[in-house]
């Protein structure tokens, strides 16, 4: 069940063996990410999907094994320019005290800029077009810390998008919102997927995965148990073995995705 | 969330605080209110320079500091203003230029306001250092610097160390500095009783901090060392601003959080020890130039250009009110920047209390 080897793939991890000191997260696993894909990798707590993803962007380093942007291992890559290429959402930023949502989107334009050319055309463009498709064009001289919760995700999101990367990874993007929220970004993933770009992102909510992902993988103890299509790969069985919940998968009745509904608890 | 690319954007709405420039291949996006307070502390702190040139017991005014600038008073006046005062003044700027920009390195990179050299243990360390060498060797002033320098820079390597597992985390830094800072001050205290009287009264002279005794000989090597920290400072201090947001955001737009936090660590603490290997700790400018001048200019954490002339000025009027206070009787400008901090650490809490939701 492993990705098409055919699919071209810029991004891919190769015998990737990760951890914090003596505890082994990942182990030798191989994974490449589809050209073009909103890949969204899946898991129980713990199974080490968060690691996963912050090793394809070199916030871990690998204990063996490495993660290849265009075949060369991204651990030599400068850092500026691996950040031209792979953005990231990280699941939880700091917005300096009182700073407005036009200052720190910009910041997204840092590694595109050199120490005596702060703010080109080029970077006025960019951050005028991710405060477009965050629709933050109306809040630029809003302090960021006035905004409500889902506000505020829009803003770290219009700041990776200013990054302007042709690959996007976004850890948990939807924790911590309220359903419209949630429904937002992953349309707006949704949509950037469908301009050309890859995005990979951690989803807790099995149901908005196999809704939204057009390459699932799913990770069980540091390795990659299942991979490919939503429609392939979410099945009751793998349900019942992965996440220890019995439940049944139907059709969506909305996109024909798989739905997964559990089984109602036997109360005696 | 379904804007097309290709559909006429609105022009960018800025605050009134941030002005983009560019200027042919230049560019920059301005913070007016930084800029412009920049000027006004630093024509102040010129100003101040300048009148506290003719306060003293000689007698000298105005004027005649400036024929002494010009090479036309005579010699007694000449050597009072050019050889005495101006060395002392430029070490005030100096001095508070270069404690501000350890302090906001501290700050930014620990992110946390009380996240400067003082508080973290390098000021202790350099007491200890130069009171081992009062104890152990002859205690001149070279040796006595040596002595306070190596202590502080010891004191720094120990607290990276102790903070140090995969990657050091800004706020076990301040954690591991401030227990580090406990133990030296006892230690200082323990090192105090046991020396014989004339040692600790010129010991606990040097730790009050004091530019009594600053000449050209301990002003030339802090402009050369500022001349070479403080350029790298700079280069880094976009980096610097990136890595406030949280390592990982810090690192998701390009920095090398780990390299570009040991360089600037490096440089804030070479700046630190600099001064206080010349005249002694002098408290709390590096604690609160930065902050200070950070909200009076309203910008989203510290800056190191506003933070460096706030904290010359700072100095200089601290040195200032020092001569002038109880004259002839010359305090130790380490006295009086503390009491200035006491009441700024109070203000500071007081306020953080408030907004604190």
């Amino acid at each position: 069940m492993n990705a098409p080897l055919n699919t071209p793939a810029r991004l891919a991890a190769h015998a990737l063996c990760t951890g914090y000191g003596e505890r082994q997260i990942i182990t030798d696993l191989d994974v490449r990410v589809p050209d073009g894909s909103f890949t969204v990798i899946i898991g129980p707590n713990g199974c080490g999907k968060s690691t996963l993803l912050r090793s394809l962007v070199r916030l871990i380093t690998p204990t063996s094994g490495a993660v290849l942007l265009d075949g060369a291992d991204i651990a030599r890559t400068r850092s500026k320019l691996l950040a031209q290429q792979i953005g990231l959402l990280p699941q939880a930023s700091i917005a300096p005290e009182g700073i407005t949502v036009i200052d720190l989107v910009s910041r997204g334009r840092h590694p595109h800029q050199s120490a005596l050319r702060r703010w080109s055309k080029h970077d006025e463009q960019a951050v005028q077009e991710a405060l477009a498709r965050t629709r933050l064009t109306d809040l630029t001289t809003r302090a960021v810390d006035e905004l409500s919760g889902g506000q505020r995700q829009r803003v770290w999101i219009a700041m990776a998008l200013a990054q302007e990367t042709p690959i996007l990874l976004l850890d948990e993007p939807t924790t911590y919102l309220d359903i419209s929220h949630q429904i937002d970004v992953l349309d707006l993933c949704t949509s950037l997927q469908r301009e050309g770009r890859t995005l990979v992102a951690v989803l807790h909510d099995l149901n908005q995965a196999a809704r939204y992902a057009t390459h699932l993988i799913v990770l069980q103890a540091g390795r990659i148990v299942a991979e490919g299509p939503p429609a392939a790969v979410v099945t009751a069985e793998l349900v019942g073995q992965v996440f220890g919940v019995a439940a049944r998968v139907i059709p969506d009745p909305e996109t024909g995705s798989p739905l997964i509904i559990p089984h109602a608890p036997v109360f005696t | 969330m379904s804007v097309k690319t290709g559909d006429a954007l609105a022009p960018l709405r800025w605050p009134h605080a941030i002005r983009p420039l560019r200027v042919g291949r230049f560019s920059v996006r301005l913070e007016v209110r930084a800029a412009v307070l920049t000027v006004v502390f630093l024509l102040v702190a010129l100003a101040v320079g300048v009148w506290s040139l003719t306060v003293g017991s000689a007698g000298i005014g105005l004027s005649e500091v400036m024929s002494a600038f010009g090479g036309s008073a005579n010699p007694g006046t000449s050597r009072v203003v050019l050889e005495w005062r101006l060395p002392r003044v430029v070490f005030a700027l100096l001095a508070g230029a270069a404690l501000a920009i350890g302090g906001a390195v501290f700050q930014s990179i620990t992110r946390n306001p009380l996240g400067s050299p003082d508080i973290i243990g390098f000021s202790s360390g350099a007491y200890t250092g130069a009171l081992l060498v009062g104890i152990l060797a002859t205690g001149s002033t070279w040796s006595i610097s040596a002595g306070a320098l190596a202590g502080g820079l010891l004191t720094g390597v120990a607290v990276y160390l102790l903070a140090f597992r995969q990657g050091i985390a800004a706020a076990r830094i301040v954690v591991v500095g401030v227990g580090l800072s406990l133990f030296l001050s006892a230690f200082n205290t323990w090192l105090l009783t046991t020396m014989r009287l004339e040692q600790a009264i010129s010991a606990a002279s040097w730790g009050a901090g004091s530019l009594a005794d600053i000449g050209w000989g301990q002003t030339i090597p802090v402009l050369i060392g500022m001349a070479l920290c403080v350029p790298v400072v700079l280069w880094f201090a976009a980096d610097m601003r990136m890595l406030e947001m949280g390592d990982d955001a810090g690192r998701a737009v390009g920095v090398p959080a780990e390299r570009v936090r040991i360089v600037l660590l490096l440089m804030g603490v070479l700046l630190v020890a600099l001064v206080t290997a010349a005249a002694g700790p002098i408290a709390f400018v590096a604690l609160a130039a930065p902050q200070l001048a950070m909200r009076l200019a309203g910008t989203p954490g510290v800056r190191i250009v506003p933070a460096a002339v706030f904290g010359a000025l700072l100095l200089v009027v601290s040195d200032l009110i020092a001569r002038t206070v109880i004259a002839p009787v010359q305090l130790p400008v380490g006295v009086v920047t503390l009491c200035l901090g006491g009441a700024y650490l109070v203000w500071l809490l007081a306020t953080a209390g408030r907004r604190a939701r």
